[in-house]
């Protein structure tokens, strides 16, 4: 029977080459190897949200006077509804969480490096749009919270010189906040970033099959131990998977995502506005920057130095010659290093700082 | 020879325009298409805010200006004040809090006093304060011209 099926489709595809290509495929034994795991990880939350995210929609509806009641009603009377919405909500802020992992490993290992510039620069694209689906997601419960964030965080845009008022209202579908803008955050949320996440997505997984996985930077061929691709490594993807699933069912059970009251455009904020913990940082920086800096508001001189970073951030494997002859820059190390204290550390006053 | 040459640069240079006018002719529409279309506001220059025996003294409330929040305060001494209640730094709308005596906003604790100047906390500009008329039994508020 399988071998039927199996000549049978011999016939028709090139299936040999493609079980060579699987068989050829080794993955680097070493200290590092646990961090190739992350890559895996952010895809298989990135499915689950695919899944949950097509079972809200059975009863999700936008606008101004629904949306809210649909979630309530999703959680309170449609079986089951809290835990998917619950994981829905979980999972994308464990995909965000574990993007972050798989970006500073390959950036501390310098996977970016040649021939592999395209990949880094393409998972940048999928970590950016990973958050604006945070952002544009966190707006459609219509709550209180997600309205002010939302205020807050498009009000940060319009601080971008020349275009910032052009991408405000492009963003809000009109001046403020309103039913409008919960209808383009639904229309980027499900359709537009979806459709361009999966192009990106799928560009990124071949670069990596085409190149296969990067190994240490300056490690000896002969020297390096390595493991099957497959099936030995996918199926200690598929454990952790596992794992990770089981995570995601206790949080989603055990601390199930609020709802909140509804937002109200004509009732004053409430105290504890905050952004999710990924904005946090880039949030707590323009918090603490003073009102003017050297003539200009603080918010547009943060908002570009924001700007700036990241582009050198994604720019980053070409301006690093000494990956490039097989050794690490200490002062890039360095640099990273203090990205990561950085963030963590303005991460942690946004939540301790009242 | 050099004919040649200038001939395919003469064709390359119009295939590109040509290309780039195609382009322009998808992103142009679709550009303009999301800018959503400006709806005449309705001008609000006055509303009627309260009543006279609404507000007790240090005591505030929301009223709608047009499609904008308003806040609408009776100070600790018995005046009135009104403002926009949309906060300066990052567009939160802003309360009125009895126990300080001054307006705050929660989103990143910033305080203006009682003529709306930002005092503390990240706000950049005071709030925009309105003019209080009392008729009759109603309190009217307008904007300062
Ligand atoms: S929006 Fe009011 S203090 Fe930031």
């Amino acid at each position: 029977m399988k071998e039927s099926i199996l000549s049978w489709l011999k016939n028709r595809y090139p299936v040999d080459s493609v079980t060579e290509f699987a068989q050829k495929k080794k993955v680097p034994l070493f200290q590092g190897t646990i961090w190739y795991y992350f890559g895996g990880i952010t895809l298989f939350l990135f499915l689950i949200q695919v899944a949950t995210g097509i079972l809200l929609l059975f009863y999700y509806r936008t606008g101004a006077d629904q949306a809210y009641e649909s979630v309530k009603f999703l959680m309170t009377k449609v079986h089951f509804g809290w835990l998917i919405r619950s994981i829905h909500s979980w999972a994308a802020n464990l995909m965000v969480l574990s993007a972050f992992i798989h970006m500073f490993s390959v950036f501390f290992t310098r996977a970016y490096r040649k021939p592999r510039e395209l990949t880094w620069i393409t998972g940048m694209v999928l970590f950016l749009l990973a958050m604006a689906f945070g952002f544009s997601g966190y707006l459609l419960p219509w709550n209180e919270l997600a309205f002010f964030a939302t205020k807050v965080g498009t009000d940060i845009v319009g601080a971008v010189p020349f275009v910032g008022d052009f991408l405000l209202t492009l963003l809000r579908g009109g001046s403020d906040v309103t039913g409008a803008t919960l209808s383009r955050f639904f229309g980027f949320h499900v359709a537009l970033f979806p459709g361009i996440f999966t192009l990106f997505l799928v560009i990124h997984l071949a670069f990596v099959q085409v190149q296969g996985m990067s190994k240490p930077i300056g490690a000896k061929e002969e020297e390096l131990k390595t493991m099957p691709f497959f099936p030995n490594f996918v199926l200690r993807d598929l454990l952790i998977w596992l794992i990770v699933l089981n995570v995601l069912a206790i949080l989603a059970v055990f601390f199930p995502w609020e709802l909140g009251a509804k937002a109200d455009p004509f009732v004053p904020a409430p105290a504890g506005i905050r952004p999710e913990w990924y904005f946090m940082f880039m949030f707590q920086t323009l918090k603490m920057l003073p009102a003017h800096i050297a003539g200009l508001e603080g918010e547009t001189v943060g908002v570009m130095a924001f700007a700036i970073a990241g582009i050198f951030w994604i720019l980053i494997p070409f301006f690093d010659r000494s990956s490039q002859r097989g050794h690490k820059s200490k002062l890039l190390t360095y640099i990273g290093i203090i990205v990561v204290i950085f963030i963590l550390v303005m991460t942690i006053l946004g939540y301790t700082l009242s | 020879m050099s004919q040649d040459f200038k001939r395919r640069t003469i064709v390359n240079w119009l295939l590109g325009g040509g290309v780039i006018a195609w382009l322009s002719a998808i992103f142009f529409p679709v550009l303009k298409y999301l800018q959503p279309p400006s709806i005449p506001e309705a001008v609000v220059s006055s509303v009627k805010a309260a009543t006279v025996n609404e507000l007790a003294n240090n005591s505030s409330k929301i009223f709608k200006f047009g499609n904008k929040p308003g806040l609408l305060i009776k100070t600790p001494a018995g005046e009135w004040r009104a403002f926009t209640a949309i906060c300066t730094h990052l567009d939160c709308i802003v309360q009125y809090r009895d126990d300080l005596e001054h307006i705050w906003c929660a989103c990143h604790n910033g305080h203006y006093d009682l003529q709306g100047r930002n005092i503390s906390g990240p706000p950049p500009r005071p709030l925009e304060e309105y003019d209080v008329n009392i008729q009759g039994k109603d309190v009217y508020v307008s904007k300062r011209t």
